[in-house]
């Protein structure tokens, strides 16, 4: 029994370690956005400072990239929401001719190696002389989100109860009002979580961006190319802003999920 | 009238979005084939030959970096795996009331942009960085001594950055076992070791299948981690097709070894998914 004690609090002690390793570079981003450095190079400790939040916005470049990053993650998750869901939604409801051959083109859009992705997108793209920029940007992230989005629609869809709809129907409401009154309302928390995961995987693209961006800056390019001549401390501000964001978003959407059950 | 219109209704759901999969992810699939089965060069145009050869240069060339992609794949996933499982088996079974709480701090590190944790790396392990630095200064490591553009230095990157998709799905199943079930294990004198041998360890096997097909091809195709943290012996075949297409900008070759690349990746997961029984991954990838 004893030893049952120890290595449960063993095994605690080691989850905790994992847990701080997962957390280590994500502490020091944060932390060396307080850094009083003075040139462009953050690599010591100088004391701390807010002035970079001041300064946020004065490397114009990098503004412009935080900019597209969000217009894209916007565009994205408006466009890649309402198709994904759709999908979601013919798949969840209906057997029908092809279902399954649209489940096997999502599975392997959602398990191919994003490198593969990004780089026939842009083969094809080479060979139609398309010019590359903020909409092929746009076009290759709807591209991958979609499928994401029609999974976690379709898990939502598959556990309504069908009898909620058809007591619409017989009480007079015809396809459309059903839908909008009845099936939207009840699909809408996973059409949210669906945009909401689109718009995180696009904000966060760094592979299939890189691909097919041309002269276009994302904010995970901007870094990329940045790595060699030093990040800017701007980059961690904007990455522990963004960061924060996601975790209020994250615990907001916990408490009220607690408050609903 | 009505019939028809039901019968159409899942494809016009479908049509809009299904067209965007298609034109934006088949067919680039069936133009990256057709690439790189031609010859020219950006000058002069392409032409459709059957140029087998870029085939065959690109596995003369490129053959160090293709093995040592499926190496450093294969190792960060078995890193992962034994990294993560007692983790996720922790959590399952002990984590009480706020499982859900040590879930989220689990998935901390995707909400930090990919790139900027393994940049964050690259500066922690730097060679006189804030880790190695003060070692040096005392004497427990030598001046020599550096993590960065090691092979170590990649997986252990490729391996952090994987790591929550490996033990979400081993959590998940490990959750799902029945308690009663090792009750009845301990009520037939099946020691501790046994229960989780013969008991536990097979339940969450479909867990950790699912972790691997989820972190095995992104950790084999990635070049962020071998180009941030790796050197010039630690390169892999993400960054030679990043380097064909964008730089070099020799497309027959790039979309061969791209090809290449997600001909092996799709023959594992088939041989794997033999191996294991197709119905056991099929269900796991369907979920």
């Amino acid at each position: 029994m004893r030893q049952g004690l120890l290595r449960g609090r063993g095994l605690q002690i080691y989850t905790w370690l994992v847990i701080a390793w997962l957390v280590v570079p994500i502490a020091v981003m944060i932390l060396f956005g307080f850094n009083d450095t003075h040139g462009r190079y953050n690599t010591a400790w100088q004391g701390f400072t807010f002035k970079w939040y001041g300064k946020l916005f004065e490397i114009g470049d990098l503004t412009q990239a935080l900019v597209n990053s969000l217009l894209i993650a916007v565009l994205t998750m408006i466009i890649a929401g309402v198709l994904g869901s759709l999908i979601g939604l013919a798949l969840g409801r209906y057997r029908f001719r092809g279902s399954a051959t649209t489940n096997v083109v999502m599975f392997a859009a959602i398990s191919c190696a994003e490198i593969v992705m990004g780089a026939s997108l842009l083969s094809l793209f080479v060979t139609l002389a398309v010019p590359l920029g903020f909409w092929t940007i746009v076009i290759s992230h709807v591209m991958f989100s979609i499928s994401f989005v029609a999974v976690t629609v379709r898990a939502r869809v598959m556990t309504l109860d069908r009898s909620l709809e058809e007591a619409a129907r017989d009480l007079g409401a015809g396809t459309w009002t059903t839908f909008r009154l009845v099936t939207l309302p009840m699909i809408f928390p996973g059409v949210l979580a669906g945009s909401m995961l689109a718009f995180a995987l696009s904000i966060d693209d760094f592979v299939i961006t890189n691909f097919n961006a041309g002269g276009t800056v994302t904010f995970p390019l901007w870094i990329w190319g940045a790595t060699r001549v030093g990040i800017p401390p701007q980059v961690n501000v904007m990455g522990t802003l963004i960061f924060a964001a996601g975790v209020l978003i994250a615990v907001a959407n916990a408490l009220v999920a607690r408050r609903r059950t | 009238m009505s019939r028809l219109r039901a019968a159409l209704t899942p494809y016009a759901l479908i049509f809009p979005g299904g067209l965007w999969l298609a034109i934006f992810f088949v067919v680039p699939m069936i133009v990256m084939l057709s690439l790189s089965l031609q010859s020219g060069s950006v000058e002069d145009g392409y032409a459709f030959t059957f140029n087998w050869h870029s085939y065959a240069d690109g596995l003369a060339n490129y053959h160090d970096q293709i093995i040592r992609s499926l190496l450093y794949g294969l190792a960060s996933t078995a890193l992962q795996i034994a990294i993560g499982f007692p983790v996720a088996y922790w959590i399952a079974f002990k984590g009480g009331s706020r499982k859900s709480v040590y879930l989220f701090l689990l998935l901390l590190p995707f909400l930090v942009s990919f790139v900027l944790r393994t940049i964050s790396w690259q500066f922690l392990l730097s060679d006189n960085g804030i880790l190695l630095g003060p070692l040096k200064d005392i004497g427990l490591l030598p001046d020599g001594f550096r993590v960065l553009a090691t092979p170590f230095a990649v997986i252990a990157g490729l391996a952090y950055n994987f790591l929550p998709f490996m033990v979400l799905p081993m959590y998940v199943a490990l959750e799902r076992i029945d308690p009663r079930v090792l009750e009845a294990a301990q009520d037939l004198y099946a020691s501790r070791f046994q229960t989780f041998l013969r008991v536990v360890l097979p339940l969450s096997l479909p867990g950790v299948f699912a972790g691997v097909l989820m972190t095995f091809v992104p950790a084999t195709s990635d070049y962020v981690n071998a180009s941030v943290l790796g050197g010039t012996n630690t390169t892999m075949i993400g960054n030679v097709i990043q380097n064909q297409y964008l730089v070099t900008q020799d497309y027959p070759t790039a979309s061969a070894l791209s090809f290449t690349l997600m001909a092996l990746l799709l023959v594992g997961i088939f041989v794997y998914a033999r191996a294991l029984g197709t119905e056991d991954v099929l269900e796991v990838a369907a979920r």
